[in-house]
């Protein structure tokens, strides 16, 4: 039985991954369980500088999901080079995943550039869709023009794998997609969060500091699978699903509508070992769907 | 941080709101008072953190208020229910600087937790003055069993229908030689201004994950910034910037 699938070059042992921003930089996890268990993992999104991010709550429930809006809370990349790809090193043995975020094409451009140096990262993963910053993060997801000027960019300064990381609040998200296909991106990532918002009936205000978050979790699941089925079927590169993903089934799912490997994110908050626990999952899952080879199902799903 | 399977020994009202759930279970994660756990409840998407009330070898108590869906689910709970639930979490008090004569304030919510703290610096032979505060008479619980631990035990109420009126602030012994405190921000605060030593503080936070992955409960303090849920919830006085 295989689980392994291929990712722009680099073989993953399984289809795997916890998505950025839900997984820290592993070794919180490390303690927990052996996390070389995974394919690989999208480490917490990095920018050029230190951010704190944005005032609490920055957390609230929803049914079936959550909504978060952390806004790139991270030490800033000299120090994720300084100290926690070290810590990394010590407990992750794989290629890793690096998550990058920024404010400008030329942020993205530096902070790329750096984490291409490192031999430890596999991918660069270029988040142009968080919905929780300002003057940033999505607003380059949202238009093609620009989302294909911070893939060149980016490609422009490394060798390794680009995946551009796309927002479904758009209106077409298959266009940016292929214009990012176009400038170089050698695979898509998709979905981030979708913007949402909750509302406290005693203090009418907002639960989240920040008005807005973006929501996630098993709620989103179908229109996750939905906008991975379009942008599959629109490039040649390879696609990640996420959104929602908390089952062995749910990943099976996802490569059936197109992806190559399956991220997971919110999942992993409410029970740590869930990553781990699909994979152990995943060979009986196959087995019941007559699956042989999870490199053979991506994009299987019959709708003839 | 551990995971593991609690079954619910008895869950019963100590106010109109407030209740006290008794579980057994692998306690082996829990290492210091103060720290919390966090609780997967049926058709919830986020568990529930709660912080940890006693435990020993076999059982962990926790109290809690219905303030929202969650701890309304956990109100209708009756005994032989199983919860799946993360133990050990967050930080919890360093015992070491007590002094002979620690002060422990709690107020609401925030009393639990103090008597795990109240239990193990008895054990340790200090004299232990332990105020807890309320707003009214009805909101008044663990007033004995605080008592039964062998502490001074002050009452506080806002309205002064039951022992002293006031703050937590206002019954301060004369003299102490270090405080532990847990309650609503405003609490805390009024704590910090009030006491001439050094101390410790709970904070709360909504949090996503509870174990320091989500940085959805992060705060600054002078010392950098840290996470609620695993820096703290238990911080010093002396590193917390005040908004």
């Amino acid at each position: 039985m295989g689980l392994n699938v291929n990712l722009c070059g680099i073989e993953l042992a399984n289809p795997v991954i916890p998505a950025s921003g839900t997984f820290g930089y592993g070794y919180e996890f490390a303690e927990l369980y052996d996390i070389n268990e995974l394919g690989t993992f999208s480490f917490k999104g990095t920018t050029r500088n230190p951010r704190f991010g944005n005032p609490t709550p920055r957390i609230a429930e929803c049914t079936a999901g959550m909504i978060n809006a952390v806004g790139l809370q991270n030490p800033g990349v000299e120090k994720v080079i300084s100290e926690e790809l070290p810590k990394l090193k010590k407990c992750f043995h794989k290629p890793v995943m690096a998550n990058i975020s920024g404010f400008s094409v030329e942020d993205y451009a530096y902070t790329c550039e750096k984490l291409d140096k490192e031999e430890q990262i596999g991918w660069l993963e270029v988040n142009i869709s968080c919905p929780n910053v300002h003057g940033g993060g999505m607003s380059f997801g949202t238009s093609p023009d620009a989302a294909a000027e911070v893939t060149r960019a980016v490609k422009a300064v490394t060798t390794k794998p680009v995946i551009v990381k796309l927002s479904p609040n758009v209106t077409d998200i298959v266009s940016i997609a292929k214009a990012c296909e176009d400038a170089g991106a050698d695979g898509i990532s998709l979905i981030n969060t979708l913007l949402g918002m909750r509302i406290n009936l005693h203090s009418r205000k907002p639960i989240i500091a920040n008005t807005m978050g973006g929501f996630s979790g098993p709620a989103i699941f179908p229109v996750a699978v939905r906008m991975v089925y379009q942008v599959a079927n629109a490039v040649t590169i390879p696609v990640i699903g996420m959104g929602g993903v908390s089952s062995a089934e749910d990943v099976i799912e996802m490569m059936l509508a197109g992806a190559t490997a399956v991220e997971i994110g919110a999942a992993n908050l409410v029970n740590p070992y869930v990553c781990r626990d699909i994979i152990r999952e995943l060979p009986r899952v196959m087995e019941k769907y007559r699956i042989e080879n999870l490199q053979d199902i991506i994009g299987g799903v019959n709708n003839g | 941080m551990k995971q593991g399977i609690f079954t619910l020994l008895s869950n019963e009202a100590l106010t109109a709101n407030v209740y006290k759930m008794v579980l057994s279970g692998d306690t082996s994660a829990i290492t210091a008072p103060g720290q919390f756990v966090n609780i997967k409840l049926d058709g919830l998407f986020l568990r529930r953190p709660i912080s940890v009330c006693d435990y020993d070898d076999k059982t962990l108590t926790i109290i809690y208020k219905v303030v929202g869906k969650g701890t309304e689910v956990m109100s209708r709970l009756a005994s032989g229910a199983t919860l799946d639930i993360l133990t050990g979490l967050g930080n919890g008090y360093d015992l070491s600087p007590s002094g002979d004569a620690p002060v422990l304030l709690g107020g609401g919510v925030g009393v639990p937790p103090m008597y795990h703290l109240a239990k193990k610096l008895m054990a340790k032979d200090k004299k232990v003055t332990v105020i807890l505060g309320f707003n009214t008479a009805s909101e008044v619980f663990y007033e004995k069993e605080f008592k039964a631990l062998g502490c001074n035990v002050q009452v506080t109420t806002v309205d002064g229908s039951y022992g002293k009126k006031g703050f937590v602030t206002d019954a301060l012994p004369e003299e102490y030689s270090y405080f532990y405190t847990c309650g609503p921000e405003p609490m805390l605060k009024a704590v910090c201004k009030a006491t001439q030593t050094s101390g410790q503080l709970s904070f709360e936070e909504r949090m996503g994950c509870g174990f320091g992955a989500c940085m959805g409960c992060s705060c600054k303090t002078l010392t950098g910034n840290k996470r609620i849920c695993k820096e703290g919830p238990v911080m010093q006085k002396e590193e917390i910037l005040w908004d």
